[in-house]
């Protein structure tokens, strides 16, 4: 399943940067894209786990920058 | 100031609180008043608008550091501004913190507000569509409407779906998708594309796309993942952003640390190593540059260009072959019968018997001789028919085994066909191996080609080349009247890649080549050009599929558009590099001798990362 979430206070370049990288290794994700420009994050994965991957992926953004929230 | 988000407003607060204490306690330092306060006390009042503005620094970096990432832009800032309090230059530490946090108030304007400008360009999403229901006109949910429905779309409304149009006629506005203002007139049967605006007539319409499949959603698709596909100067960026912050933070290391082993002045030297610190962000290139590209390819798609990435824009820039497909592309597309020239049969008799051979293509030059023809076909009749791509069809027909195509096709079949010269396409048609005649079909040339030509050639391009799967009369005729370089005809579809890798060869090292087609037939040339060009597509899911760039209406001049676009954005990109990497190192250099102090440091760290911001946004300026 693929799903687009919107992204608040996402304030820099390298840290959209380093979010995708940390949700890319994130077991289950198959692809995901965090684009700074729009504020949005794509992501791919498998669609029974897709909640509990979401959780793990709002841990490893809050991990990069602690402000930026996903909007759910 | 409306559009600023909480984060924006508390983060103004603080800086505008900090400010007035810390021009309060500047004035006290310089009329001598804090003097009479013994050091500690001194620190401690430089204290608290340091805390004010720098709290949520601290925090970050504190927390990154449980995370494992030390070479962070707050943590670099956490131990340049301690340090310096450690050195005693309290107002400096307090003064870096001010500025860097003002540098990132500005900076997350700065892209909210561009961010903003591009997607009001891209502004073209339908809110509704309005479906008759029980005689009534109800207000749905684009997504919610299914191929086959029947839509109405009211004067002023946004086109919602993909659609065909059933009842009513009316002018449609695609001025949102392709820049073009006149205008388009449609009426029953016509296709009409989500996105656009209808203007003057209601009309009734059956959807043909799902929402998401449609063009609006496509488009929208499309741009926002131009970010993805990432120029080389970007990567260039990324990587360099890598390597940058920890070389210049063991810098920092090494100079806080070993002259003083000598020296021993160790708060001199610390202060030149938390200069360093305050420099080690490489903020300035890694907002700015992808800004740009993205400001590039924003300016683009409001001109109705589509750009699928930085990388493309950057390739853009370097094009000096332009290799263009002559039909559709630099012709009209638009074929039309000028002359029927029988040979033992009459007229009607030729043309209906080419038109029952034509019947499955869906060549334009087939299309143009069954409308020719104008009556119906009965099928029914045909059997056998089979295409020789590039030469022409056969079929069996009333069981006559009818040939139809070029002069080669006919020679193959060792049919003697009086070879015409007239311009135009040429289409000899043979029954049971006896020759009947020659159809004549011409084409015209596209309004605005010549100028496009001529703007490629302003723009740097060098060389412009035409491929055709036409006779050589019909091709030199077109080159000659478009000023082209070169021109190959009589091309098999198969062709036309060896051709274009040959011109790749010939290219120079940072030449590029483009290839420009309709995108129906030349997707393998399209894929095999550095960079491919689709043109006249709008709604053609295989020319998106298969081109980089989308020319979203017919004009050809956009192309010469869209390389003034990608050099001006090269050049920004590449003014904003040499900039920020020359006042970066100048600043590293003067530092570490000592003359550079910390609030040079912050105008090279913040300054210039505004500086390139507000360059960065030039990209979007209409040309």
């Amino acid at each position: 399943m693929k799903k687009k979430f919107k992204l608040q206070d996402l304030d820099c370049a390298n840290c959209a940067q380093k979010m995708e990288d940390a949700i890319k290794k994130i077991p289950g994700v198959t692809d995901a894209s965090v684009n700074f420009m729009m504020q949005k994050m794509t992501i791919e994965a498998d669609d029974d786990k897709f909640d509990e991957i979401m959780k793990q992926v709002q841990t490893a953004c809050s991990k990069v920058e602690p402000d930026c929230r996903i909007i759910m | 100031m409306g559009s600023l988000t909480k984060k924006q407003r508390t983060a103004l607060l603080r800086i505008i609180v900090t400010f007035v204490l810390f021009a309060g306690l500047m004035v006290c330092e310089h009329t001598g008043v804090l003097d009479f306060l013994p050091w500690w006390a001194e620190a401690l009042i430089f204290v608290v608008p340091y805390l004010i503005i720098g709290y949520d620094i601290i925090i970050k970096a504190a927390k990154n550091i449980m995370h494992g990432h030390v070479f962070d832009e707050n943590f670099l800032m956490l131990v340049a501004t301690v340090a310096a309090f450690c050195i005693g230059e309290y107002s400096e530490a307090v003064a870096v913190m001010l500025f860097y946090q003002v540098g990132e108030l500005f900076q997350s304007y700065a892209v909210g507000k561009s961010r903003n400008s591009i997607t009001e360009l891209m502004n073209i999403v339908p809110e509704y569509a309005n479906i008759e229901w029980d005689g009534e006109l109800k207000q749905v949910d684009p997504d919610d409407v299914e191929v086959g429905d029947t839509i109405v779309i009211k004067p002023g409304e946004r086109i919602p779906l993909d659609a065909v149009i059933t009842e009513g006629d009316t002018m449609i506005d695609t001025a949102a998708l392709t820049g073009e203002s006149v205008p388009r007139h449609a009426s029953v049967g016509d296709e009409i594309i989500s996105g656009c605006i209808n203007g003057s007539g209601t009309i009734k319409a059956t959807v043909t796309k799902a929402f998401e499949d449609s063009t609006v959603t496509r488009i929208l698709e499309l741009v926002e993942n131009a970010g993805s596909k990432k120029a080389k100067t970007e990567n260039f960026i990324t990587r360099f952003a890598k390597v940058y912050t920890p070389f210049v933070t063991i810098a920092a290391l090494i100079l806080a640390v070993i002259p003083p082993l000598f020296d021993g002045d160790w708060s001199e030297w610390i202060a030149r190593a938390c200069t360093f610190l305050v420099i080690s962000c490489p903020c300035a290139l890694v907002i700015s540059v992808p800004l740009g590209f993205f400001g590039g390819i924003g300016s683009a798609s409001r001109s109705g260009i589509l750009v699928k990435g930085g990388s493309y824009l950057e390739i853009v820039s370097d094009l000096k072959t332009a290799v263009f497909d002559k039909t559709g592309t630099l012709t009209k597309g638009e074929f039309r019968v000028s002359s029927v020239q029988p040979e033992g049969c009459t007229e009607k008799e030729l043309l209906e018997i080419a038109a029952y051979a034509e019947c499955y293509s869906d060549h334009p030059i087939a299309a143009s001789i069954r409308e020719a023809y104008g009556e119906s076909i009965n099928t029914e009749r045909v059997t056998d028919s089979g295409e020789t791509a590039g030469h022409g069809v056969s079929a069996m027909i009333d069981g006559k085994r009818v040939i139809l195509g070029n002069i080669a096709l006919m020679r193959d079949n060792g049919i003697e066909a009086r070879e015409l010269s007239s311009a135009g396409t040429v289409v000899y048609a043979a029954a049971d191996d006896a020759y009947i005649g020659a159809i004549v079909i011409s084409d015209s040339i596209k309004e605005g080609s010549a100028e496009a030509i001529k703007e490629l050639k302003a723009a740097g391009a060098k060389k412009c080349v035409m491929l055709t799967g036409d006779r050589k009369a019909e091709a030199d005729a077109v080159a000659a009247q478009l000023g082209l370089d070169m021109h190959y005809s009589e091309l098999l579809p198969a062709d036309k890649v060896g051709i274009v890798e040959k011109l790749l060869k010939d290219c120079g090292k940072n030449e590029k080549l483009a290839f420009v087609g309709d995108g129906i037939n030349d997707a393998p040339v399209l894929a095999r050009a550095d960079i491919g060009i689709a043109m006249g597509s709008m709604g053609s899911d295989a020319a998106i599929e298969a081109a980089d760039i989308v020319i979203m209406d017919d004009d050809l001049r956009k192309i010469p558009k869209v390389m003034k676009i990608a050099s001006r954005t090269m050049r920004i990109v590449r003014e904003n590099i040499v900039f920020a990497l020359a006042v970066k190192f100048a600043v590293l250099v003067l530092g570490a001798l000592g003359i550079a102090n910390m609030w040079l440091a912050v105008f090279a760290d913040v300054g210039v990362a505004v500086i390139a911001i507000l360059n960065s946004m030039r990209t979007l300026r209409k040309s």
